[in-house]
């Protein structure tokens, strides 16, 4: 088994998508509402793109377009030149919280698509226990996920995924709801995951340190209808470590800007549907720009 | 402090090392206080108590009763027919709720019709379902099924409609088919919801057919086809036995307690990841 771990190794393929003036609304004609309205960028093959956004901006909704969950009412979502029409392995989305299968033990949620596509041969197998044994869960093999903590769950989900050896891997906020120790070492395993394999990833947050220490290029959204505020290129070395991030001073500039641009967003989406709030944010604004 | 040093340092009865655990200690007690309250009561000539005949009188009727074939065959009788009623539901509401759950359109030409005939009481299918039913026995065993049929519909279309949809997305995302979602996360998913059904259902079963079989009359004797427990009681009750009546009483209790017991085992045992932490 051990000699098999060794040998095996994950064949990716990185993918690229492009996505073209996207837009979304929900809500019947007449009454609806944009949710992304022409949205455009591009998430660059082998590398990890971050977006980043105030809460409630939309993201998820632009995760289940470039999942194929749900089509765009304008614009186009490609992979490598191919138009997404639905939900494929090509693309697979590590969710918020966790969605392992509760009624299945850690092995069995990573066979899953394996089982479900009839892919049960030897080299999935060896790629299990590779697997197994990456994540660091040979012992919980046989467990369930709410005998799982936290920190071992999105390991299990991590695996789940990989498995499949998706062109791209969509993660949703997956590391929200751990506690800041166990998030931070999940942020170390996770970039040293993607060092390793060249995958191309796209990782959606809320936490700016989790951005930044992630991130080769950071996506900085706007409100609803959401937009591609600004582009950023985290051109800090890697591998990363998460002491180091804390004292480089190009990482730190990149925050600063990064937050500058959210702090603005989030100004005005505290603000949205408020008189009061919006004159306030807007002489803010004013004095922001004379200072 | 101290207080907690000194708790921590009494050894404390570990369940599972001992024949009489802590909670059967407890369930003994409860069960004596109640009996000696009840004797005490009775003898005394308590309020509404008064009448009741007290707990070691009852004794004395049951006693005789437990070699009694008769008595038993009440207990058969029941207990077939619970258990007929309970399978006959199962096996339509399953996969009559998984059916409304998955199709929609089978829900809209389903629900309504199911909608309007679930607040009707079963009780008040009885005069209809000896119409419509040749024999006693079907009608009664029918009326048991009603019970649990629409507490397990109901469960199942619940648990079915409250799976997370990120399973789905997900599973259909690594490449499943319809049949592989159905088969390895509607069933799963919905299992605790079957089981919680199941339990309430098998509740509303022996509610029902003991008054079924008191109304009905429990059908002929002579056939084989009458008795039960509701017959026993009702047979006690204008007999003038009140001991047998609260014999009878009992006998449903425990009937009722051990099903419930033995699905809440079942239930466990089909849903293992729940069992855990």
């Amino acid at each position: 088994m051990n000699q098999s771990a060794q040998t095996t190794r994950l064949a990716v393929d990185p993918g690229e998508i492009v996505v073209t003036g996207v837009s979304k609304s929900y809500g019947a004609v007449g009454r609806h509402k944009d949710v992304v309205r022409d949205c455009s960028f591009t998430i660059e093959r082998g590398k990890l793109t971050v977006m980043i956004g105030p809460s409630g901006c939309g993201k998820s909704t632009l995760i289940r377009l470039l999942a194929g969950f749900e089509r765009p009412t304008e614009g186009t979502v490609r992979l490598d030149g191919q138009p997404v029409t639905g939900p494929d392995r090509d693309r697979l989305v590590v969710f918020q919280e966790t969605a392992l299968f509760p009624w299945m033990t850690t092995y069995d949620n990573i066979m899953y698509g394996p089982r479900a596509r009839g892919e049960v041969t030897r080299e999935t197998l060896d790629l299990a226990e590779f697997l197994l044994n990456k994540v660091g869960l040979q012992e919980f093999r046989n467990k369930y996920p709410l005998q799982l903590s936290g920190g071992m769950q999105r390991r299990a989900e991590l695996a789940r995924a990989m498995i499949n050896n998706p062109r791209v891997m969509v993660l949703d906020e997956p590391f929200r709801g751990l506690d800041a120790m166990t998030k931070e070492l999940m942020w170390e395993y996770y970039s040293r995951l993607f060092e390793e394999s060249g995958r191309t990833n796209f990782f959606v947050t809320t936490d700016i340190d989790e951005a930044v220490f992630l991130a080769d290029r950071l996506l900085i959204m706007s409100n609803i209808p959401t937009q591609v505020r600004a582009v950023v290129e985290v051109d800090v070395p890697r591998p990363r470590r998460l002491t180091e991030i804390i004292e480089s001073d190009r990482a730190n500039e990149i925050k600063r800007e990064a937050l500058s641009i959210l702090h603005a967003e989030a100004m005005r989406s505290f603000a949205r549907g408020s008189k009061a709030a919006t004159d306030f944010v807007e002489a803010y604004l004013k004095r922001a720009n004379r200072a | 402090m101290s207080a907690v040093v000194a708790s921590a340092a009494r050894p404390r009865p570990r369940p599972g090392k001992s024949i009489f655990r802590h909670h059967v200690v407890r369930a003994v007690i409860s069960i004596a206080v109640f009996l000696v309250l009840w004797e005490l009561g009775s003898r005394l000539k308590a309020p509404w108590v008064g009448d009741v005949p007290p707990p070691t009188v009852v004794m004395n009727t049951w006693l005789p009763l437990l070699t009694d074939q008769g008595y038993w065959y009440s207990w058969y009788q029941s207990s077939r027919r619970v258990l007929s009623g309970f399978l006959a539901a199962m096996l339509i509401g399953i996969p009559f709720g998984l059916a409304m759950a998955t199709s929609r359109f089978f829900h809209d030409v389903t629900f309504p019709v199911f909608e309007i005939l679930r607040p009707v009481p079963p009780l008040a299918w009885v005069p209809a379902s000896i119409i419509f039913w040749p024999t006693q026995e079907l009608s009664i065993t029918f009326v048991t099924f009603l019970g649990a049929f629409y507490t397990i519909v109901i469960n199942v279309l619940g648990g079915a409609r409250s799976i997370d949809v990120r399973y789905f997305q997900a599973a259909q995302s690594m490449g499943s088919s319809s049949w592989d979602i159905f088969r390895r996360i509607i069933l799963p998913g919905t299992l605790p919801s079957i089981v919680v059904g199941s339990a309430v259902g098998m509740g509303i079963t022996w509610e029902v057919v003991v008054a079924a079989e008191m109304i009905s009359g429990g059908g002929s004797q002579a056939a084989g086809t009458g008795g039960g427990l509701g017959f026993f009681i009702w047979n006690s009750y204008v007999g003038g036995s009140y001991e047998q009546i609260v014999v009878g009483m009992i006998s449903i209790g425990v009937a009722g307690y051990f099903s419930s017991e033995l699905l809440r085992w079942l239930g466990k045992y089909v849903t293992p990841w729940l069992r855990v932490r």
